[in-house]
């Protein structure tokens, strides 16, 4: 069975859903929840890599080249603001972060 | 479905024999299957270390894919990006941080429920829309920057070829989002500790003798 542009889309919403899916098992855990969004991130750079390739379009790539930085300094910042956090409060827990609520 | 008339990883799928696609479509499952399933782990494993690693085999198996559809560069960017550099940030801030993990594991069915009708909605929609998706030739040939055949031209230099002449000015943002994430995460962790002694390089050069050298004129006999 020859490999088409749908297979390639399925396997990208599959990993989309599992890193939404991420989002509401680990709803105390940053961390694992930085973990799903680099997993959905993942799928749309995959999507983007099978439109290129299908449509014949380098740009597909291109994006998913920038998509790529994007997702590097979501993390570098992500995970710095979580070592500030559990500097000054001792915990990652989702429910500790209220200081804002007012 | 139809057989689409495009250059698939550089090579026109429709000459290739049965066996190079069957081969093909091996791998396509063996990294789909692999990849999906670490994944599904990455939310699912109980130690945050174990996630880390089950990201790892999902961004290698992610590259295995990339290069299935002839996006070289970017599969080998994939693994250095990310597995060279976040995973490791990960892995680092994970072991860093003294948390009770298992703490942070209670309740944590609580919303399984919800997040699972969620997923299996999302994942019906984009089955639904995406997986019967077909592109009729004229659409896949109508590309705005068509890939050049990978005997003419290697993929990063073709990528190159795009990014440093029509996306140059996206590039020189990438590194400008890249360079303020790197100073905002300095600024974010780096701390001025009281009670520790530093080097203060300008007061060590604004020394003179005035002010450094107390001369103390001492009797004979008697300390100071």
């Amino acid at each position: 069975m020859e490999i088409g542009i749908s297979h390639y889309l399925t396997v990208g919403a599959l990993l989309f859903t599992i890193g939404v899916f991420g989002i509401f098992l680990n709803r105390k855990n940053v961390i694992v929840i930085l973990m799903s969004v680099e997993l959905i991130l993942l799928a749309v750079n995959l999507n983007m890599v099978a439109f290129s390739a299908f449509l014949n379009d380098i740009v597909g790539q291109v994006f998913a080249l920038f998509i790529l930085t994007v997702a590097a300094a979501e993390a570098a910042i992500g995970l710095a603001i979580l070592v500030t956090f559990y500097r000054n409060r001792g915990s990652i827990a989702v429910e500790d972060i209220n200081t804002m609520k007012g | 479905m139809t057989p689409l008339p495009v250059h698939f990883a550089g090579v026109k799928v429709g000459k290739t024999k049965g066996t190079a696609m069957g081969l093909q479509a091996v791998f396509f499952y063996l990294f789909a299957f692999v990849a999906v399933a670490s994944a599904f782990m990455v939310i699912a494993a109980r130690n945050p270390v174990h996630s880390v690693l089950f990201l790892i085999l999902t961004f290698f198996n992610a590259a295995g894919l990339f290069l299935l559809t002839g996006a070289e560069f970017l599969a080998i960017i994939l693994l250095v990006v990310y597995v060279g550099a976040v995973a490791v940030l990960f892995l680092f801030v994970v072991m860093m941080l003294d948390v009770d993990f298992a703490q942070l594991r209670s309740g944590f069915l609580e919303y399984a429920p919800v997040g699972a009708l969620v997923g299996l909605i999302l994942a019906g929609e984009l089955i639904i829309v995406l997986g019967g998706a077909t592109f009729s030739p004229e659409i896949a040939a109508s590309g705005a920057q068509a890939i050049p055949a990978l005997s003419d031209r290697s993929n990063t230099g073709a990528l190159g070829d795009v990014l440093y002449t029509d996306y140059i000015y996206f590039f020189q943002i990438a590194g400008l989002i890249l360079l303020v994430a790197m100073i905002g995460a300095i600024v974010l962790t780096l701390r001025h500790r009281e009670n520790i002694k530093r080097q203060d390089i300008s007061r060590q050069v604004a020394r003179t003798p005035a002010t450094s050298v107390d001369v103390v004129k001492v009797k004979p006999g008697q300390g100071i």
